[in-house]
């Protein structure tokens, strides 16, 4: 069975530096995915390139099969794939729902059907009350969570999160742990980038570790907590065999 | 326009902004009858055209957040090619206003194509200069007439004919109608996706690609939709005055004025431009009759401070203002501080 | 086409390209250091040209003199604007930011027009009037000292903005705002001085071209809206606008006698769409 997406010697170059060097991974269907790595280790590059915001110099990218290299990001979203950013990018000149809405008419041409669709994805995060507040008005947490709500209005097979666990409390980290794992059992594949290793750790079933543009291991968390390199690269003693018991 | 108590008028339920609106439009409609002097009723004509070319380009500028500075080349296209149409081959103006849409459509598409790449301000710095170009080149482009401009034939009276002497009642009630077009194509975008889109594209257009959207096809159709008002403009001002050249239609102060006007009512709001054109448009035509004699200057200095001032105090237009104050009055307090 | 006339358009060319470099140069600082687009920016070259006609025809001042005179009166204006204006609105959007300048442009030009009348004005004689031939070119003294003292001007604009301390702050400013205040540069202070500054470059470029340009109010918008292309050509860079305005002035004086006076400005115009896009395209 083919992977649902599939990253085959990526790399990418800015001016000097490899940002991406050969990089490959798959990602199963109904996986939970986590990508870590030092800052400066090429994440959010690779992100950018799976997600067509960026041109690999070289190397393929597959989801659902087909060859995606190319395309351009608003017909990866048709396809199934959507991803939330980094920095946060509501519509702020607009109220939660219409920044719900403007993800659920990816999928449906009327605005009433686009507004019922949007009411049960915000009913599913939590943010239902808060509908009509105007999107620049809203908590940081909150903010994350209309990226995530808007991006489940288009109905992906595949969710990108670029570290969108940033700056949680630890209760807030609990909750977005929760609604990972629910957006899971919906059947949405999750793909994330992380720095909060409490929050990736428990979560992930496969966890990918960049070093310098490489990949340097990938494995399930139980495994890359043993891991050597991974400990002395990035997540210092600490973490050392953490998950043992899980 | 949410929670607002509504009245009972015989059986019928109607919210106090449908009666407003009905009376406003009334009043718009017999105001030639009252008003019959031609020069309140050329104001107000040059107020609806302007406010229907306004709230053209607060689709593109308001909703979808393109800065144009030079909308001004296609309102001159659309006067010229009608014109032209008209001139060379006896076209009926109406045939030609389609004629003038079609060619300013065509150059947006070029426009739009070749400069939606580019960031917000090279975007209206390239559209500013665009503008520049296509009245240098009509000045000096002699076959429309180059710099002496276009007297268009007087003909008779009649629809057909788009020319009306006895009276300037009938163009009144064309560019009413046009207006309300204008109003009601804003009204259906707000409602449909393609209002969601031209804001989402305006807000973040990163965002707005993620989830779906594709960025220039939705700024060439916003594009397209401002430019088809600009034009009939073109071809409705050409008829109506009957005469054209290169200053009266291709000037920057067209542009810029159409921008101004949506800037000051509020941009990306339904109202906004036909506020903004009902307060901009009698200033500059009554400081110009009455203050414009000493070589036309001092409309202009009155203009200039204008603008500086709305800029400074109140960019975010009258509407934002008005809904201020509104809801200062409902909650006794400003609910939110910008 | 004779070499003679087109060696005579090059020079001709060469010393307009000095004065918009001046011109140029003073807008570029501005938008380099704030972001800021100044519409107005040639209309402030305009006043100093009044200035200049002004203190000649009343109390018989050679444009000469009123070199300094106008720098310093064009310095303080500079600043005034930003304090006054500008400063209200800094990082407003880019729609405020073009109606606060386009707005000054109006006031401004009426006002020169309400003031002074739309006649064209000319200072008749002045200690530097004459021609020169070089080789069979014909150079106007006025025109040769205006574009030497342009080259001037920037040749200590460059020294100031590479070389001082002062223009090391204003540099910091323009790379990065937050890290130069951090670093105890105040930035309110850079950009009333990049102000001070462009404005007061506009003002010199105006007193030297009075010697021999036709003065009236709307002489600011041809150069103003070249200006502009020329500064975003080179996207804030100073160099690169040095270099822009000499082309740009070689490109409208060739391109006068080449497609005809009347579209020369149109071809700049579309040159400058070109650069902009072959540009951007790369990204």
């Amino acid at each position: 069975m083919a992977a649902l997406l599939e990253a085959i010697n990526v790399t990418k170059t800015f001016g000097g530096l490899r940002a991406n060097d050969d990089i490959s991974l798959v990602v199963d269907e109904g996986e939970i995915v986590g990508l870590i790595g030092p800052n400066g280790a090429g994440k959010t590059t690779l992100f950018n390139c799976v997600t067509r915001y960026l041109a690999p110099d070289s190397g393929t990218i597959k989801f659902q099969g087909q060859e995606i290299t190319h395309l351009s990001p608003d017909r990866i979203c048709h396809r199934g794939m959507v991803r939330t950013f980094q920095i946060m990018r509501a519509f702020n000149d607009m109220t939660v729902l219409e920044n719900v809405m403007v993800g659920a008419l990816c999928r449906v041409a009327s605005t009433r059907q686009a507004q019922r669709e949007a009411m049960k994805a915000l009913e599913f995060t939590g943010l239902l009350e808060k509908r009509d507040a105007l999107a620049s008005d809203l908590t940081v947490p909150d903010k994350k969570r209309l990226e995530v709500t808007r991006a489940l209005a288009t109905k992906p097979s595949l969710l990108l999160l670029d570290e969108a666990m940033a700056g949680l409390t630890p209760t807030e980290a609990v909750d977005a742990v929760k609604l990972v794992r629910a957006i899971r059992d919906l059947g949405i594949t999750v793909f994330l980038v992380e720095h909060v290793m409490e929050v990736i750790m428990p979560i992930s079933d496969r966890v990918v570790v960049l070093n310098y543009g490489r990949k340097i291991a990938e494995g399930p968390p139980t495994e890359i907590t043993e891991n050597e390199e991974v400990i002395e690269a990035y997540l210092g003693d600490k973490w050392r065999g953490a998950l043992c018991s899980k | 326009m949410k929670g607002k108590e509504s009245m009972r008028v015989g059986g019928f339920t109607i919210r106090p902004q449908i009666v407003l609106l009905g009376i406003a439009f009334l009043a718009l409609v017999i105001y030639p009858w009252v008003l019959t002097n031609p020069f309140p009723r050329h104001l107000m004509i040059m107020l609806l055209l302007y406010a229907m070319m306004g709230l053209g380009w607060n689709i593109l500028g308001g909703f979808a957040g393109q800065i144009s500075v030079g909308h001004g080349i296609y309102f001159g296209l659309g006067a010229y090619t009608s014109t032209m149409l008209l001139m060379k081959l006896g076209i009926t103006p109406w045939v030609g206003m389609l004629g003038g849409v079609l060619v300013a459509e065509l150059a947006a598409l070029v426009v739009g194509y070749a400069c939606f790449r580019l960031g917000g301000r090279y975007f209206s710095m390239a559209t500013l200069v665009i503008g520049e170009i296509g009245r240098i080149v009509f000045t000096n482009f002699g076959w429309v007439g180059g710099a002496v401009g276009l007297f268009l034939p007087v003909l008779e009276e009649s629809f057909i004919n788009f020319q009306f002497h006895a009276s300037k009642i009938p163009y009144y009630y064309i560019i009413l109608a046009f207006t309300v077009l204008a109003i009601v194509t804003t009204y259906v975008i707000t409602k449909t996706r393609l209002g969601y889109y031209f804001r989402a594209v305006r807000d973040d257009p990163d965002a707005a690609r993620s989830l779906g959207i594709d960025i220039t096809m939705y700024k060439l159709i916003a594009l397209g939709i401002s430019v088809f008002f600009t034009a009939i403009g073109g071809s409705f001002y050409a008829q109506y005055i009957l005469f054209i050249d290169p200053i009266s239609t291709m000037n920057f102060m067209i542009s810029l004025t159409i921008t101004l006007l949506v800037v000051l009512g509020g941009m990306g709001t339904l109202w906004g431009p036909i506020i903004g054109a009902f307060v901009l448009i009698p200033i500059t035509e009554l400081t110009r009759v009455y203050w414009g004699g000493a070589g036309r200057a001092i409309d202009l200095v009155i203009y200039g401070a204008l603008i500086v001032l709305i800029a400074i105090y109140q960019p975010q237009g009258l509407v934002a203002m008005v809904e201020r104050y509104r809801r200062k009055l409902r909650n006794g307090s400003t609910v939110r501080s910008n | 086409m004779a070499p003679q006339v087109i060696l005579q358009a090059a020079v001709s060319g060469l010393l307009l390209g000095l004065i918009f470099s001046l011109i140029s140069v003073g807008l570029a600082l501005i938008w380099g250091v704030m972001g800021f687009i100044n519409f107005a920016h040639a209309d402030f070259m305009m006043l100093s040209m009044y200035l200049a006609f002004w203190l000649f025809t009343l109390y018989g001042i050679d444009p000469v003199f009123s070199l300094p005179v106008a720098a310093v009166l064009s310095f303080i204006l500079g600043v005034l604007v930003y304090r006054l204006i500008v400063s209200r609105v800094v990082g407003a959007s880019i729609v405020v930011q073009l109606f606060v300048t386009f707005g000054l442009m109006i006031f401004l030009r009426g006002s020169a027009q309400f003031l002074w009348s739309p006649d064209y004005r000319q200072i008749p004689e002045t200690l530097v009037s004459g021609r020169l031939q070089i080789f069979g070119v014909y150079i106007g003294i006025p025109q040769l000292l205006a574009g030497a003292g342009a080259l001037v001007v920037d040749a200590i604009l460059y020294w100031f903005i590479q070389k001082t301390e002062t223009g090391r702050a204003l540099r910091a400013v323009a790379e990065d705002k937050l890290a130069a205040s951090l670093m105890g540069i105040p930035s309110e202070r850079m950009y009333a001085l990049a102000w001070g500054i462009g404005v007061g470059g506009a003002g010199l470029a105006g007193a030297l071209i009075s010697t021999y340009y036709y003065i009236y109010p709307d002489v600011g918008s041809v150069f103003g809206l070249i200006a502009l292309t020329i500064v975003a050509m080179a996207f804030g860079n100073i160099l690169v606008t040095f270099i822009a305005s000499i082309a740009t002035g070689l490109v409208i004086s060739l391109g006068g006698i080449i497609i005809g006076p009347a579209l020369k400005y149109a071809v700049v115009f579309l040159v400058f769409l070109a650069v902009l896009l072959l540009r951007r395209t790369k990204e």
